[in-house]
Formats: structure tokens, C-alpha cells, sequence
């Protein structure tokens, strides 16, 4: 994982950059949004309240400098700010009011913080000489957000704002990143004070984002790598937080060593490159859960090893000597013990290794995984992607989405049956592609967060892949896609069944289907109401033509595509079983 | 094995971080047995002294996830050979008992009691030690009928240690200097520094 601000932060001397000439007065809340303008801020993602309306007020001054996205739920505003950092790299900005505003951002800063994507969220706050009172719309914010925060912190002397924006955005996109809240009571929004321009932080004497890498666990690795038989390398988000998707794809190409991603880390390498050997974990491809058993050095990247990828962690990779890169130095032998760890930036420690290692081609090695995929496609894959007869299955109209954006698209997940189908079957071309909520698994997700996506990236194709569960939970955020004009593409797989809950009590409760069976209302007459063209499609003969139709509409567009009621998700890993012991039926 | 360890934490003074230590603790369901925050020998670094029952690998992911925390500079967790450590107690008995009873009189010697108010009804006594003395002493006064008694929270001195003065240096530095390519708690035996 690396620096996601700029250049800046890995100087090695304090000098101001972007300084703004001194002005003489300024309002607390003028230097919010200066702040935002020496950061590079473009977009904001917010909802009004009480308790920010001087930065709102003064928003009204700067709207030619920054865009405000009024979104429709606080939830909404921070999915989208979640979305918008992920396909744009940059850090995400978010504003609310006090109260019932700030702790509607407790799902999403949850999210981002598991999820590691850089955030800084504004919330208003009541006077200062309220605090503590039950003042209406008061809340304990910095409490209620401590745990779900890199860092937080509240402002109630205007003096202290520059500085404390400055550390926000440092904090938030440097090293490992995560969500920052600042709370701002509202006098110090008003209070006007002597501005003297605008500092970015590179350097916080009680934070490291980077640890120092250690050149003798780098050789040390490499040999490892080098004496290896059976190499196999699984890999997370860190190469994309880190950028270093080139570096790493030089790595694994020189060696010729397979690797596999966490959902996160899906679109890091392109889904067509021959050492991609699919998707770890629960629901992932056979090959890559069943060698993970059988591999004599696992070397994990930007990853954190969690729960749905190992499995059951006693018989996970018992076999296998681990190397570990991450930035994150908690995350070395907190679930995996690793034989070598290596810290550090693995924009850094990539190269490092790509040198010392040698160049090789497992091929042997490499078949085996393509043997397990040949096994696969013929047990589930072809079964899924090319059903000729029944109900629609979800993987062919992520199959048929492949075909028409040529894997171009950005494809934006909610949580469930249709996230995972998407995961395994959507081809990627480019990273950050392919954006979900990976750790949380907070449905709801797909919609504000692949609003926010395109606003990060307008140039691409964004497609929201939701279920009806999903679809229903933020559905409120058609609003905003309506007066904004954003194009977003919205594909509803409706199986009129929490499909992933479902799956389960079938599998493991005895069919006994416990409020699952959920209605949906007629989201073609919810999209116009909205102003948003609008299809359902149900038959296999039409659906190429439907998908096209909302690839090719001008605007936003709704499809919905009523697949298979009771279609499960194959493979899969109970829980509490070994990743050898994947089911493919 | 579970046993106790003490966690000497190197902070910030910042409000808010009590509680974003104190949490780490709380969501793994561990029990905090005390915890003393004191200024540290460096001017503005503050200084945590935690102490807990657990394994020695619960510790020590206890204590990376400390360091993760904006505000931490450094955290250390060692065992009680490790350390030198004191408690302090205050003991109120009754004046009678203390005047009237020879025994007591010797036993509040014997253990190094100070008085530290004197009264008519009642008088304040003072010790400092490990807990396992104060403990003693408590079961002793108990007969004798103690009125109160309240312990502080642990202070510990790692044994091992040179102090802070020249971390903070580096820690002020943009760049950490190779020579402190270390870390107390993380590996001893390979002398790793996470920062």
C-alpha cells in the first residue's frame, strides 16, 4: 500500500507545498473549503443540517471551485465518497451535520476503514459551549467514531483548522489508508480569524506510514522464491492502494509465478493474463483454494488473510513457507504466521525482490491450476455462463456484460449471491475496476458508491451489479443520480430472495427459509418516477438486446434482469472447513 | 500461557486517546487489571502503563495494534522480570487499634507503613510496593477493623531501558537513522523496529 497524496509526502524535507498567500480574515469555515481547493479537492458528497450551515454558507461562495454532490441519506453521501476514492485514487470528501447526519456515516466509515479507503469526512457540531449538554442534534461523534476512524478529531477554535485539515488529508491517504472525521462545532465555522495560508503535512513525528524496509528479509525472500518449487502468490488491494500494479505484475512475469486475488484485489491484473489463476476464498475458483494446500511458499501481497480467504486457519497452508508483504505492520502474523515478513511500501519492495529474484517459468506448477479450472468450468462454469434452458442465470449476464464492454466497464457490487457471481465472472482489463464492499459486506453499497465511481472517473462506463436486497436498502439515491445527471448504469439481478442468506439455510439450516422470501416494488415505474429510463428483462433471447440497450442509452439506465430463484453460488467453503475442502457442488 | 505483562506506551497528549487505547482492549473482551497515565521523561510525551493477564502472542498483536494509533509513538510489553515496578496504598484503621495494639504497630513498621494523617478516630497510613504486599497488609489490618483502602494503578520502569530523550529525536526526523532499526517488543532476538 503506498501514498495516495502526492509526491509531496515522501520528500524528505518539510517545506510548504501549494502555500496559499496569506490572506488577512477568514471564517472557520472558509478555510474548510480552502482546504479542500490546496488538497485538489474536486467533489464533495454531502447533505445539509443545522449544525454545518456556515459551511454550507460559505460553499455557496466557492460552488466554481468545488463541486457539492447533494446526495439523499448521509450513508449515501459516504458510499459515495468510498466509490469516488476508489476509482479515482484520491482521497474522498464527505459533509455533514451533527446528530442524526454524523451517525448515519457510521456504516460507511465502518466500511472504509475495513476496506482501507482514504476518506475525510466533515461533520458539524453544535457550539462548543453546548457540548455535553443534549443539545439538539448533539451526538458524540469522536466516540461513536473512534473505533471506526484511522483518526478523528474536533475543532471547536478556528485557529487549529488548517492544520488539522492538513494532518486529516496526510493521515487519510498515507500508508496503510482509512477514513478521517473532523468535527467542527459551529462556532468555530463562524468564528473569523488571521488566516495565514495553507501547509500540507508531510510528517507527523508519532506516525509512520511507511515502515523501514528491511533489505535482509527482502534477500532472504527472494532466495525463498528462488528455491521454490511450488511458488504461489495471492494478493490483495495493497498493489492497488500502492500502485504498484506494473511492479507487480513485473514480479510475478519474471519468475512466472501464479497468482490468485482477494475480492479486493480483483482488477490489479488484468483477468486474461495467463499467470491469473482466479479468485481465493469462500466462493472462489477451485484451483487456487485447493493449492493453497499444496504450494511450498505462499507469498501474500497487500493482503490481510482474512476469515472468508483462509478458511479454517489450522489447516491453512500448513505446508507452505509464507512470505508477507504489507505495509501494515499489525498485519504480520495476526491470522497467517509468516516466515518472512517484509514491511513496506510494496511500490518499493516489489522491485526489490523482482531484482534479486531469477527469472523462471513453473510451468508444471502453472498447469495444475489450469487443470483445476478445466474441472471447474466443466462442474459449474460452463453451466453457469452458458445455460441453454430454465431461468436466467446471473453468471451469464455478467458473462454478456463482459462481452459488450469488452471488460472496460467499472463494475460497481452490492453484497451477496450477485456480488460473488460478478467477482468470478467479470473480466478486468484495468485496475481499479472493480469496486465492493469487501470486509464489511454492507449491502446498500452499489448504488451511492458507483454514483461516487463515476464522479472519480467520468470518462469510463460504471456499472452498479446490485440485488434486490440491496437495491432496496439505498434506493433513495436515484435522487441524486436524477438531479445530478450522473450516468450510471444500474443492473438489478432479481432472484426475489435474500439470495445469499437463502443459499445458506438451504444448505446448512434445512431449507427452512427464515425472511428470505423478500417483494420488490416495479422498479421500471421506480425509475421513471425518477426520471430514469428503465427495462426488465426475463428471457434469455432478449437479454443481449436489453444490456445493449443500457450500455448504449444516453443517461442512467435501470435493467432489471429476474434470474433463477434458487440458483446457488458454486464453489463455496463452509464455514469453519479448510480451503481443500471447497465444494463444488 | 496466560500471565501478566506490562504495556509502557509512549504518546501524544491528546484528548481522545485514552479512549482509542482503552478500546483496543474492550473489543477483543480483555480485561485492563490497571492502568496509571503519567508524563514521561520527555517534556509533551505522555506515558501509558497498562497492565493485563494474557499470552505473550495476544500481547504482542495487543500491542502493534497500539502503534497503530496516530498518536502512539511507541509501545513495549514486558514480563514482571523485566521490569521494576511499585504500587502505592492508603490504608484509614482505626487510631485505637494502632495505638492500643502493639502488634499492629510492628507489623505497619515491618512493612514500611508511613502515616500520613494522624487522628483522633482514625489514622491514614501509606505503603508502597508490589500488590502482593499491600495485599498482605490488608488481610492483616482487616481484624483490626480497616475502614478503607485504595490501591493506585501500577508504575513500572522497564529495566532494559535508556529512556526516551533519544527516540524522540528520531522520531522527529523525517527518515528513522539505521542504528534504530530496532524494536523491543516486536523481536527481540532479531532487533526489528516497525515505526
Amino acid at each position: 500500500m503506498n501514498t495516495i497524496l502526492s509526491e509531496a509526502t515522501n520528500s524528505n524535507t518539510v517545506v510548504a507545498v501549494d502555500a496559499i498567500k496569506p490572506l488577512k480574515e477568514l471564517s472557520g469555515s472558509q478555510a474548510v473549503l480552502e482546504a479542500c481547493i490546496a488538497e485538489g479537492v474536486d467533489t464533495i458528497f454531502g447533505y445539509p443540517g443545522g449544525a454545518i450551515m456556515p459551511i454550507y454558507d460559505a460553499l455557496y461562495d466557492y460552488h466554481d471551485q468545488l463541486k457539492h454532490i447533494l446526495v439523499r441519506h448521509e450513508q449515501g453521501g459516504i458510499h459515495a465518497g468510498q466509490g469516488y476514492a476508489r476509482s479515482s485514487g484520491k482521497v474522498g470528501v464527505v459533509f455533514a451535520t451533527s446528530g442524526p447526519g454524523a451517525t448515519n456515516l457510521v456504516t460507511g466509515l465502518a466500511d472504509a476503514m475495513i476496506d482501507s479507503t482514504p476518506l475525510v469526512c466533515i461533520t458539524g457540531q453544535v457550539f462548543a459551549h453546548l457540548l455535553g449538554t443534549d443539545a439538539f442534534q448533539e451526538t458524540d461523534v469522536i466516540n461513536i467514531t473512534t473505533p471506526v476512524t484511522k483518526w478523528n478529531y474536533q475543532i471547536t477554535d478556528a485557529v487549529e483548522i488548517p492544520h488539522i485539515m492538513a494532518k486529516a488529508f496526510y493521515i487519510a491517504g498515507s500508508g496503510r489508508p482509512g477514513p478521517v472525521l473532523i468535527d467542527i462545532s459551529k462556532n468555530a465555522q463562524i468564528q473569523k480569524f488571521n488566516y495565514e495560508g495553507y501547509t500540507k503535512c508531510t510528517h507527523i513525528r508519532s506516525y509512520r506510514p511507511k515502515p523501514f524496509v528491511r533489505k535482509s528479509y527482502v534477500e532472504a525472500a527472494a532466495k525463498m522464491i528462488n528455491e521454490a518449487k511450488k511458488p504461489f502468490v495471492i494478493f490483495g488491494q495493497g498493489v492497488i492502494l500502492g500502485r504498484a500494479e506494473k511492479e507487480f505484475k513485473a514480479f510475478i512475469e519474471k519468475a512466472g509465478l501464479p497468482a490468485a486475488w482477494t475480492i479486493l484485489g480483483l482488477s490489479a491484473l488484468p483477468t486474461d493474463h495467463p499467470l491469473n489463476v482466479g479468485m481465493l476464498g469462500m466462493h472462489g475458483n477451485y484451483g487456487p483454494n485447493v493449492l493453497t494446500n499444496e504450494c511450498d511458499v505462499l507469498i501474500a501481497v497487500g493482503m490481510r488473510f482474512d476469515d472468508r480467504v483462509t478458511g479454517r486457519l489450522d489447516k491453512y497452508a500448513k505446508q507452505a513457507k509464507v512470505i508477507h508483504l504489507d505495509i501494515d505492520p499489525a498485519e504480520i502474523n495476526k491470522n497467517v504466521k509468516a516466515d518472512i515478513p517484509v514491511w513496506g511500501d510494496c511500490k518499493e519492495t516489489l522491485p526489490m525482490l523482482t531484482q534479486l529474484i531469477e527469472a523462471k517459468n513453473h510451468s508444471e506448477w502453472l498447469a495444475k491450476f489450469n487443470q483445476y479450472t478445466a474441472e471447474e468450468h466443466e462442474a459449474v462454469i460452463q453451466a453457469e455462463l452458458h445455460p441453454t434452458a430454465g431461468e436466467l442465470s446471473m453468471g451469464e449476464v455478467i458473462h454478456l456484460l463482459n462481452e459488450l464492454t469488452n471488460g472496460d466497464a467499472i463494475i460497481v457490487t452490492d453484497v451477496g449471491q450477485h456480488q460473488m457471481v460478478a467477482c468470478r465472472y467479470a473480466r478486468f482489463n484495468s485496475t481499479k475496476s472493480n469496486i465492493t464492499s469487501g470486509g464489511l459486506g454492507t449491502m446498500g453499497f452499489a448504488l451511492p458508491a458507483a454514483i461516487g465511481a463515476k464522479f472519480g472517473a467520468q470518462h469510463r462506463t460504471v456499472v452498479a451489479v446490485i440485488g434486490d436486497g440491496g437495491f432496496q436498502m439505498t434506493l433513495q439515491e436515484l435522487g441524486t443520480i436524477m438531479q445530478t445527471g450522473i450516468q450510471v448504469k444500474i443492473l438489478i439481478l432479481n432472484n426475489r430472495f435474500l439470495g445469499m442468506v437463502r443459499q445458506w439455510q438451504e444448505l446448512f439450516n434445512d431449507k427452512r427459509y427464515s425472511f428470505v422470501d423478500i417483494q420488490s416494488p416495479d422498479y421500471v415505474q421506480l425509475a421513471k418516477a425518477y426520471g430514469i429510463a428503465a427495462a426488465t428483462v426475463n428471457d434469455r433471447s432478449c437479454l443481449n438486446e436489453a444490456l445493449q440497450t443500457m450500455l448504449l442509452h444516453d443517461g442512467s439506465y435501470l435493467l432489471e434482469v429476474m434470474v433463477g430463484k434458487e440458483n446457488n453460488v458454486f464453489p463455496m467453503v463452509p464455514q469453519g472447513c479448510s480451503v481443500s475442502e471447497i465444494r463444488l457442488k | 500461557m496466560k500471565k501478566e505483562f506490562t504495556i509502557t506506551v509512549y504518546t501524544e497528549n491528546q484528548i481522545g486517546l485514552l479512549n482509542r487505547i482503552a478500546i483496543i482492549f474492550s473489543r477483543r473482551k480483555i480485561n485492563v487489571d490497571s492502568l496509571n497515565v503519567s508524563p514521561s521523561e520527555v517534556e509533551s510525551i505522555h506515558r501509558f502503563t497498562i497492565v493485563i493477564n494474557e499470552t505473550e502472542e495476544v500481547v504482542r498483536k495487543l500491542c502493534l495494534q497500539i502503534e497503530r494509533q496516530v498518536e502512539v509513538l511507541k509501545a513495549y510489553f514486558n514480563t514482571n522480570e523485566e521490569i521494576i515496578w511499585q504500587e502505592m496504598a492508603l490504608y484509614k484503621v482505626p487510631t485505637d487499634a494502632v495505638a492500643e495494639k502493639l502488634k499492629v504497630e510492628r507489623l505497619l513498621r515491618e512493612y514500611g507503613a508511613r502515616a500520613v494523617v494522624i487522628r483522633k478516630d482514625y489514622t491514614i497510613f501509606e505503603t508502597t510496593g508490589h500488590r502482593e504486599e499491600t495485599d498482605r497488609l490488608v488481610a492483616f489490618l482487616e481484624p483490626y477493623g480497616l475502614i478503607e483502602f485504595v490501591r493506585t494503578a501500577r508504575i513500572a520502569i522497564i529495566k532494559a531501558s535508556s529512556g526516551f530523550h533519544e527516540k524522540i529525536r528520531e522520531f522527529e526526523a523525517i527518515e528513522p537513522a539505521e542504528e534504530l532499526i530496532e524494536n523491543e517488543f516486536l523481536d527481540k532476538g532479531q532487533a526489528v523496529f516497525t515505526m
